[in-house]
């Protein structure tokens, strides 16, 4: 398993330069619910501007593990180094972590008592402490990248899931984090939906965001992943680049998956 | 096939079509209809009799009461004393004051588009209080002290549900946020208090509060009966505030905690600007039921000896020189409550309408 993707000069740079940038640091982290083991013994070091998309079948501990990222879930065993800050149970800490870390979740989980630009705004102003202003300005800025700058006066509950998974994107960028950590984005939309929130990412990650992605999009990982993981059980079964996990995946339980999820 | 296949909407119907489609449709609605029109016009008439046309509602002295109907004269000549009690005539002015104040911050919060609405209501919640607050018992700024033993009627009823209100709300949210805090002292220490204090019945609270509280209270500490009913009110309405507080808390979805932790906000920012606001908006009808119950649990302030505006009535339709008035004395309380209590209840729905953003979770 090597990351070196010689099809992309822009990738094998990347990668060359990954030692010195890593930006996500996770080492021998271990995670039960009361008996159940989801995470068994994760390693991964994510660098500065990767794209990184991890799939497996359900229960897999796949959400869990990107939910430790930002610590909404607790690890139990092991290190997470984000941004130079390791999640420990400092709530200081893991704030600082949370404001450079965007998260998009599977339910939008946008507010409903607020108007898409006050979704918007409501971190920038009361976290980064910036004028309302300036907040609603930027905010107009990400709301016209994701393509419905005319909805920002509107409640969430007047927009279609596929809007609403856009103003949630807008609403991460917002804070203008280093790290976006998606949720199964897709996964809650009507297949015509599908697409624009799709198209909205895939241009977020040619902007060089650092993206973790977990998905069952697999055009997706084929388009802007550098690397893809496959999960299963809580272990990370695989971590290849898109051309050889699809074309030619090492591990028999990977294989098992891609036949299930690609041809039906 | 060129017909629609949808008929239009039905156009409304005349009023003589409308009762022989819904009133008279069949000989036992026919009969139904009849029997309870006949009940209404035979209970109706009398009713609409002794209230206004045969009711008495001026004059002089008890003798004037002479018709069949209410003597409302007898409300008339005792008004002032179930507005205000037994506080003096020449100092009413302030709590004339008060009264007008009070509809000023609230009436307005019923009319859209009212200038500053909002800050009339903000008023209502802070001004007011500290302004009653030095107005009412006087003493201070010049203004003749009138101590609370002299202070009655409707006006104490107002300021036992006011203070009631106003302050177990706030109190009340900290004990549900309380409540559900992962913190074991301050989850335990509310657990207890709430559980404590809304087992106890409300007569009980205001028997300790005003017979019991002195006896442990060290010599010379001693505060007004008045002040120690209000504390033993708001303790104990709080706890019923707490746990309608927290029904709505719980009912708000993981994701939105989760949303406002993944965007960095604080614990204290995450409840006040996410979850709160959602919470209160789901339970307006639960806690304006709690402010309506409470309003009317005031009365019971009358078995440690205040004299609120049934207490003020029932003292005065015992009154010899009056001769059976005491049923008017109880319907004047009972529009009294009920003005009130159908304010607060109209206000709730209104609100609710505002906050509706077509959302929900």
């Amino acid at each position: 398993m090597t990351d070196q993707t010689p099809t992309n000069t822009a990738r094998s740079t990347l990668s060359s330069a990954k030692a010195d940038t890593t930006i996500i640091h996770v080492e021998g982290v271990h995670k039960w619910y009361g008996g159940f083991h989801v995470l068994k013994d994760i390693n991964l070091d994510v660098a500065h501007g990767e794209r990184i998309v991890i799939c497996g079948p359900s229960g897999s501990g796949k959400s869990t593990f990107i939910r430790c990222i930002n610590r909404l879930e607790e690890h139990q065993q092991g290190r997470i180094v984000v941004d130079g800050a390791e999640l420990t149970d400092d709530i200081r800490q893991i704030d600082n972590v949370r404001r450079e870390v965007g998260m998009v979740f599977q339910h939008f989980n946008l507010f409903p008592h607020l108007t898409v630009l006050e979704n918007c705004c409501l971190a920038p102003i009361w976290v980064r402490k910036i004028p309302r202003k300036e907040a609603e300005a930027t905010a107009m800025e990400y709301l016209e990248r994701v393509k419905i700058p005319d909805q920002a006066k509107k409640y969430p509950g007047q927009l279609s899931g596929g809007q609403q998974q856009r103003v949630a994107i807008a609403r991460s960028l917002c804070m203008k984090p280093k790290i976006m950590l998606f949720d199964e984005p897709t996964s809650a939309l009507d297949p015509e939906m599908i697409k624009e929130v799709l198209d909205v990412m895939v241009e977020l990650a040619e902007s060089g965001m650092t993206m973790l992605c977990v998905t069952h999009e697999m055009g997706f990982a084929k388009t802007v992943a550098d690397r893809v993981i496959f999960m299963d059980g809580g272990e990370i079964i695989e971590s290849a680049p898109p051309e050889q996990f699809f074309t030619n995946p090492q591990e028999e339980r990977t294989q098992t998956f891609l036949k299930q999820i690609l041809h039906h | 096939m060129n017909q629609p296949t949808v008929s239009p909407p039905k156009a409304p119907v005349a009023p003589i079509q409308w009762m022989r489609n819904n009133l008279f449709n069949t000989w036992y609605n026919s009969l139904l209809t009849l029997a309870v029109g006949y009940l209404l016009v035979t209970s109706a008439a009398p009713l609409l009799n002794w209230v206004f046309l045969d009711a008495t509602f001026s004059g002089e002295s008890p003798s004037d009461c002479v018709g069949e109907g209410a003597c409302w004269l007898f409300i008339n000549q005792r008004l002032n004393f179930f507005i205000y009690g037994f506080y003096p005539e020449d100092q009413q002015w302030r709590i004339n004051l008060m009264f007008g104040l009070l509809a000023l911050s609230f009436i307005p919060q019923f009319i859209e588009g009212f200038p500053a609405r909002r800050w009339l209501g903000i008023f209502g919640m802070t001004g007011l209080p500290i302004l009653g607050y030095i107005l009412i018992p006087g003493g201070s700024f010049g203004l003749e002290s009138v101590p609370s033993h002299r202070w009655g009627g409707l006006m104490l009823t107002l300021i036992l549900a006011y203070v009631g209100i106003f302050a177990a709300l706030p109190i009340g949210i900290l004990l549900a946020l309380g409540r559900r805090s992962h913190m074991p002292v301050i989850r335990g220490f509310c657990v207890v208090f709430i559980e404590v204090w809304r087992a106890v019945p409300l007569i009980t609270v205001l028997f300790m509060a005003s017979v019991m509280l002195p006896l442990f209270l060290p010599e010379g500490m001693n505060f007004e009966k008045l002040l120690r009913a209000l504390i033993g009110i708001t303790l104990w309405q709080s706890a019923y505030m707490a746990e309608v507080v927290r029904g709505g808390l719980q009912a708000i979805p993981r994701g939105q905690y989760e949303a406002a932790s993944a965007l960095g906000l604080g614990y204290w920012k995450k409840m006040g600007l996410i979850i709160l606001p959602q919470a209160l908006k789901l339970v307006i009808p639960g806690i304006v039921n709690t402010f309506i119950a409470l309003f009317k649990d005031t009365t019971l302030v009358l078995i440690i000896g205040l004299f609120d505006v049934l207490g003020a009535v029932q003292s005065t339709v015992t009154d010899p020189a009056w001769q059976n008035v005491a049923i008017e004395g109880y319907v004047f309380v009972a529009f009294c409550f009920w003005v009130f209590c159908f304010g607060m209840s109209r206000y709730s729905q209104n609100l609710e309408r505002k906050l509706d953003t077509g959302h929900r979770t």
